[in-house]
């Protein structure tokens, strides 16, 4: 019970961050009809957005240390702490939180400069088009990250009030020595709560009705005087958002480096497909599903009777699910089969 | 009459033939005629021209292909081991086995078209690589990857006698050893060969029939043809060519790991194929020498060559042009794939192979023959 419990946290956890990256794909092909190979890349920048945030908070200037006497002896001191001495330190611990502040804009701009500068030349252009301009772009952002951040991961931690664990196990009544940690609780409520805005926001807001509308029939709200076109290129900028945001929050719990976009591309890929092209809810419910199936076939009673299924799960899923429902769990008819 | 002459398949492979048989020669002036790039343009370009034909006639995007790849460098290492160090089974065997997984993998696949099918090989190609570092380690012994041992049985080569006494045996072919120059030529041999194959489908009712697929299957369909015979045997064709290379790859270089079978791998060999130009005859070929050339000349460079290089200049622009361009080059050169495929897509979507169509017309338009050239070639087409 207490393994299924932590495998199933474990699964969620990992399928939220797959939903949140599969949700921005679906939400770049339904409304524009791209296929973004680069939205791997937006996730990682997400990260190295905490990452260059804190490494801003933390510009530090070198004073004398004071602790040590027999020598003239140095540390660095970041300036906040120099200027506002505890709430400094306060500010520089809670960084990966505030950085959200600063990924915000950066993540929407981010989307809008590469729909406005690239993608929108692509809409006439065949999916295969679409997939290689976009995989040259990963291609860049990812070298152009390494060149200035290295190659090696970057540890990001998580406030020290919650990079603790929290004892689960109380709360379900079980073992009482069952915890599990605090971040990546928090990266569930945090992506839960992502997933339920976005949704919120196309089905509630006049804006997310005419972008349902024309992810329906693009041409008649085109022709009802409605400059679709704008609207479609906030919806980008959106789903770059999303990514970015996934990308923060993940970067506690895995430290960021260069390559973890295109890692998690072709896994929320697949997600996409198995959750059915331009189904919203389909890649979502997908995700979760796929990230909890990943995370009970590593559990070692399962990989012993089946060895190795822990690596190739969500593969063999997809097969399967493609195989017995053309198009995948949720998805429409007509959709991307040419 | 000319006109019809130059594009007869005689003429085209003897060309063809001379062109990749002095390719030691006219690669000296760019630096690359030193054996070990020859023999991976060689490869390379065989890989890539069976996937012009799965991807370049029917059009439909596998992102799979490495793992036939890899499947031939296993089979050829376990003939190494098992068999003989001649070079001839091992590449019959790879091409066999890995004829037989494209059948399996390709049957499963071609139920689903568009983007489903490049997912489904997509999984299959990453079901293969995962296994092959934990489950199969028994064949494929893992993250080491597959190596000759001293011991090996080699059950043919010791029928003949021939007794390893010290170090690892080489690969050969009937005696000649399969590294170096010859290793290029035995490879440039398949490569020729691979391309006549090419050729003969592009220009056969088979080869029509996959392109008629490509632009419109429905309509196939609705005329009673059945279409999936058709793409299923173009997938093994091409799925038997990934195998060539792996064979060829594992005797240059008897050692086969999984990281071929990653779907990296996979995304190589389209990206070769699209920025030489889809679906025509040389293009594959183009872009296969272009990626791999870049990825060795330019991972090769660092700062004091390119210093060299810029000598000519004034200093100060010499200061900033070596600075800019050596974040191109060494570890940083997949910026410059990225950067040039990014602009062949954008500006060239057929690929080089339509930026040579395009310098051809317009030489051609200079004497006004343009025109005239198009619907003479149209009408010899026709005929």
């Amino acid at each position: 019970m207490d393994a299924i419990l932590i495998q199933l946290l474990n699964g969620l956890d990992k399928g939220a961050a797959y939903a949140l990256i599969a949700l921005g794909l679906t939400l770049a092909f339904g409304t524009l009809g791209i296929v973004n190979f680069a939205h791997g890349a937006l996730f990682m920048l997400g990260a190295f957005c905490a990452v260059s945030f804190q490494k801003i908070l933390t510009i530090s200037k070198k004073v004398k240390d004071e602790s040590i006497t027999f020598f003239d002896a140095y540390k660095e001191q970041p300036y906040l702490e120099i200027w506002w001495g505890d709430t400094g330190t306060a500010i520089i611990d809670y960084a990966v939180p505030l950085s959200i502040i600063m990924a915000i804009p950066v993540m929407l701009l981010i989307g809008f400069i590469m729909e406005r500068g690239l993608i929108r030349h692509f809409y006439k252009r065949s999916h295969a088009e679409q997939i290689l301009v976009t995989f040259g772009l990963a291609i860049i952002i990812q070298e152009v990250i390494r060149h200035f951040f290295g190659a090696n991961p970057i540890p990001t931690p998580a406030p020290d009030l919650v990079s603790g664990s929290a004892a689960v196990g109380a709360f379900f009544g079980l073992n009482e020595n069952l915890v599990y940690p605090w971040w990546r609780l928090i990266y569930l409520v945090f992506s839960a709560a992502i997933i339920l805005a976005v949704f919120a926001f196309l089905k509630f807001t006049t804006f997310g009705m005419v972008v349902r509308a024309g992810m329906a029939d693009r041409e008649t709200v085109g022709l009802l005087g409605i400059n679709i076109q704008k609207r479609f290129t906030i919806v980008f900028a959106i789903a770059a958002l999303v990514a970015g945001l996934a990308g923060v929050m993940y970067a506690p719990i895995l430290p960021p480096d260069y390559h973890m976009g295109m890692d998690f591309l072709v896994l929320s890929f697949v997600v996409v497909v198995v959750g059915g092209m331009g189904s919203l809810p389909g890649a979502v419910a997908a995700g979760f599903l796929l990230g909890v199936l990943q995370s009970f076939a590593s559990m070692t009673e399962v990989s012993s009777l089946f060895p190795g299924i822990d690596q190739i799960i969500i593969y063999l899923v997809a097969v399967v699910i493609l195989l017995v429902r053309p198009r995948g769990l949720m998805g429409r008819e007509g959709v991307f089969e040419d | 009459m000319m006109k019809n002459l130059i594009k007869s398949n005689t003429v085209i492979m003897l060309i063809f033939a001379a062109v990749v048989l002095t390719a030691p020669m006219w690669t000296a002036p760019i630096g690359a005629n030193y054996p070990d790039l020859l023999q991976k343009f060689a490869i390379f370009g065989i890989f890539a021209v069976g996937y012009n034909i799965l991807f370049g006639l029917t059009g439909y995007l596998s992102f799979g292909h490495a793992a036939f790849l890899g499947i031939g460098s296993y089979t050829a290492v376990w003939s190494f081991k098992l068999l003989t160090m001649n070079v001839v089974p091992a590449i019959i065997l790879a091409v066999i086995v890995s004829g037989i997984f494209a059948l399996i993998i390709g049957y499963l696949s071609l139920r689903r078209s568009g983007i489903y099918f490049s997912i489904l090989t997509l999984a299959f190609a990453q079901m293969a690589y995962s296994l092959a570092y934990s489950v199969l380690t028994p064949i494929t012994n893992g993250e080491t990857g597959l190596q000759l041992e001293q011991q090996d049985p080699r059950v043919i080569d010791s029928m003949f006698g021939v007794v390893v006494t010290d170090g690892l045996p080489s690969t050969n072919l009937f005696g000649t050893l399969m590294s170096g120059y010859s290793g290029f030529y035995v490879a440039a041999a398949f490569l020729i060969f691979a391309f006549y194959i090419s050729l003969k489908i592009f220009r056969s009712p088979f080869g029509m029939k996959l392109l008629a697929i490509k632009s419109n299957q429905t309509r196939m369909k609705y005329t009673g043809f059945n279409t999936k015979p058709y793409l299923l045997t173009a997938f093994i064709i091409s799925g038997m060519y990934a195998g060539l290379a792996g064979g060829l790859l594992a005797s240059i270089d008897p050692l086969a790991g999984a990281e071929r079978m990653q779907w990296t791998a996979s995304g190589e060999v389209v990206l070769m194929t699209i920025m030489g130009g889809v679906g025509t005859l040389i293009g594959p070929l183009l872009g296969a020498g272009i990626i791999k050339y870049l990825e060795n000349i330019f991972s090769a460079l660092n700062k004091s060559e390119l210093t060299e290089i810029f000598s000519f200049m004034p200093e100060w622009l010499q200061t900033i042009v070596v600075n800019i361009s050596n974040v191109f080059v060494g570890e940083g050169w997949h910026l410059t794939l990225g950067a040039l495929f990014m602009l062949i897509v954008i500006f060239l979507p057929g690929g080089v192979m339509e930026g040579v169509t395009k310098i051809k017309d317009f030489i051609l338009g200079i004497f006004g023959k343009g025109e005239d050239n198009r619907t003479a070639e149209i009408e010899g087409e026709a005929k």
